[in-house]
């Protein structure tokens, strides 16, 4: 199966919703600045972000900058635009967070063939517009 | 410690519809369907719909996840003078087999003594399962999901197999033996939608609908409804079947699992399992049994390699050893697993092959399993097994014991 160059889904149509929880993690995307909840107390990580740390139950919250980096835990190839149905060649991507151990992202993987993506691979945060002026992390081969 | 409920309640009546391929149902309404099979259940347990007193649902009683069932409405549709008890099981298609022990709750605290169990199914073409997830309005949690265009059940679940491939060595050789295997049990049904045998060419033909997953991986899209009716055992010896003993059923799992792929947090193992451990264990606990002693396993296959992962969960082979498991014939009707130490798996075809009306099908075939009535009769089938999910928790398990 030869797929070739895996691309991230167009911005235009992706839209998001935030809530008090989760908001400064999409206020730190649109300063290209990655993120992750902390819990303020114990220091334990998780994502999405939640109300309550689930290790102490406290509502106490952090955002520290990440690397930006992580490790590809597992993916994906399509190859429908999902909105058109038209063929789109895309990578949806499972990543593990360099700098907030137990935490993933699951997002969109380019620049690299989707033939060639590999569990294990290093990655680095790009950033992609989406609606409503909202940034999306997206991800791209190389640390 | 055995359960102290075991085999002091029944299912004692199984009802379906015709097996409508997506969107085919049409006129008739979800309603029509339920009300279609809540009767012809009872007449297959002997008593009148009038006698029904409790409702047992699972899917937190939604209809094919996109409209809502409602007991006001079925009480008053179906001439139902009474209900005493009305409860659903959380989260989705992981709870068909936990919703018949949601009933004996009921039957048990003597809050009613006719429970129903119901499923029916309408995708209309703006409904469509497959694509739910991407359909689904953003919210604040499904925004660190959707955006991915991981639309459907079936690509979410692409990327816990291909973490299973990647851990453990397993081959798609595995997901299609698991398609062939329960293909072959369906050419002898009469309402079952996919019922030629499979050619290896057409398997590998078939389109890539989320590497490593292609479309045969994924089950039917149908139409349709099934219902079941549990009572005590005691009552179960007025009504007109053999009674199929409610030997243990179980239903949860672990915060690992949790919301599962609507999340892609799991740890590994967890990851690349079916979640079903927890469930697993409970059901061997409560009895002292093992997989081993299963005569027939129906498990929950709305994704090929979920059956392999269930496979593992449950204990029918070691963890990472699913691949050579199926590969060597063991989940075959007619199989060496019946003499190796396999069990025939999805005897009726399962969501894969005959239809796909979230995991019922599952329950109904495990019935008839034990009653000695299934199309294709296990030799003495005494254990039948029968899952839902793999899914958002709960999920759960079932075992039935002939009478
Ligand atoms: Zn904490």
């Amino acid at each position: 199966m030869v797929y070739g160059a895996a691309r991230a889904l167009p911005g235009t149509g992706i839209q998001i919703t935030t809530n008090p929880d989760t908001e400064p993690f999409w206020e730190a995307a649109k300063e290209h600045r990655l993120t992750a909840c902390q819990c303020g107390n114990c220091g334990h990580f998780r994502m999405p972000p939640t109300a309550y740390c689930p290790e102490c139950q406290s509502t106490e919250k952090k955002w520290p900058t990440l690397p930006g980096t992580g490790t590809l835990f597992s993916y994906a190839i399509c190859t429908k635009d999902p909105k058109t149905g038209e063929p789109y060649v895309y990578v949806p991507v499972v990543v593990d967070l360099d700098g907030a151990p137990g935490t993933r992202l699951v997002s969109n993987l380019t620049g690299i063939d989707a033939d060639d993506v590999k569990i294990g691979m290093k990655l680095t945060v790009d950033w992609n517009p989406i609606e409503g002026d909202w940034v999306l992390p997206v991800f791209r081969p190389g640390a | 410690m055995t359960w102290v409920n075991q085999d002091k309640c029944a299912i004692v009546g199984v009802g379906a519809t015709d097996y409508y391929v997506r969107g085919k149902s049409w006129p008739r309404t979800i309603n029509d369907m339920a009300g279609d099979a809540i009767l012809k259940a009872c007449a297959d347990a002997g008593i009148s719909v009038k006698q029904i007193d409790g409702f047992a649902y699972y899917s937190t009683a939604g209809a094919g996840y996109l409209d809502k069932f409602d007991t006001a409405s079925l009480m008053e549709t179906l001439g139902i003078p009474n209900v005493s008890f009305s409860a659903t099981l959380t989260s989705g298609g992981g709870g068909c087999a936990g919703a018949p022990g949601l009933a004996v709750a009921g039957l048990m605290n003597e809050d009613c003594k006719y429970v129903v169990t119901v499923m029916a199914l309408q995708q209309l073409p703006q409904h469509r399962l497959g694509v739910v997830f991407g359909a689904s309005a953003p919210n604040a949690e499904n925004s660190f999901l959707q955006p991915s265009g991981l639309v459907g059940p079936g690509h979410l679940m692409s990327v816990l197999a291909r973490r299973h491939m990647h851990l453990y060595g397993t081959t798609r050789d595995a997901f299609k033996e698991i398609v062939q295997a329960t293909r072959a049990n369906t050419h002898n049904r009469p309402k079952a939608i996919r019922k030629n045998p499979l050619t290896d060419e057409e398997y590998w033909n078939s389109p890539m609908l989320a590497d490593p997953l292609c479309r045969l991986d994924f089950c039917l899209e149908t139409d349709g409804a099934v219902a079941v009716i549990t009572t005590t055992t005691e009552r179960a010896k007025d009504c007109k079947q053999p009674p199929a003993l409610i030997h243990a059923v179980a239903h949860g799992g672990s915060r690992e699992w949790g919301r599962a792929f609507a999340w892609m947090g799991m740890p590994d193992p967890d990851f690349a399992s079916s979640g079903h451990e927890f469930v697993a264990n409970r059901l061997w606990e409560q009895t002292g049994l093992t997989a081993k002693d299963m005569d027939v396993a129906l498990l929950y296959d709305h994704f090929s390699a979920m059956v392999l992962m269930q496979l593992e969960d449950y204990g029918f082979c070691k963890k990472g050893e699913g691949n050579d498991y199926v590969l060597g014939g063991n989940i075959r009707y007619d199989g060496p697993g019946k003499k190796g130490g396999g069990v025939p798996v999805n005897t009726h075809g399962g969501n894969l092959n005959e239809c796909y009306i979230i995991g019922m099908t599952h329950v109904v075939e495990a019935v008839e399993q034990v009653r000695g009535t299934a199309i294709n009769q296990v030799e003495n089938a005494e254990l039948a097994l029968a899952t839902g999910g793999p899914a958002s928790l709960p999920v759960s398990g079932l075992i039935l014991r002939r009478a």
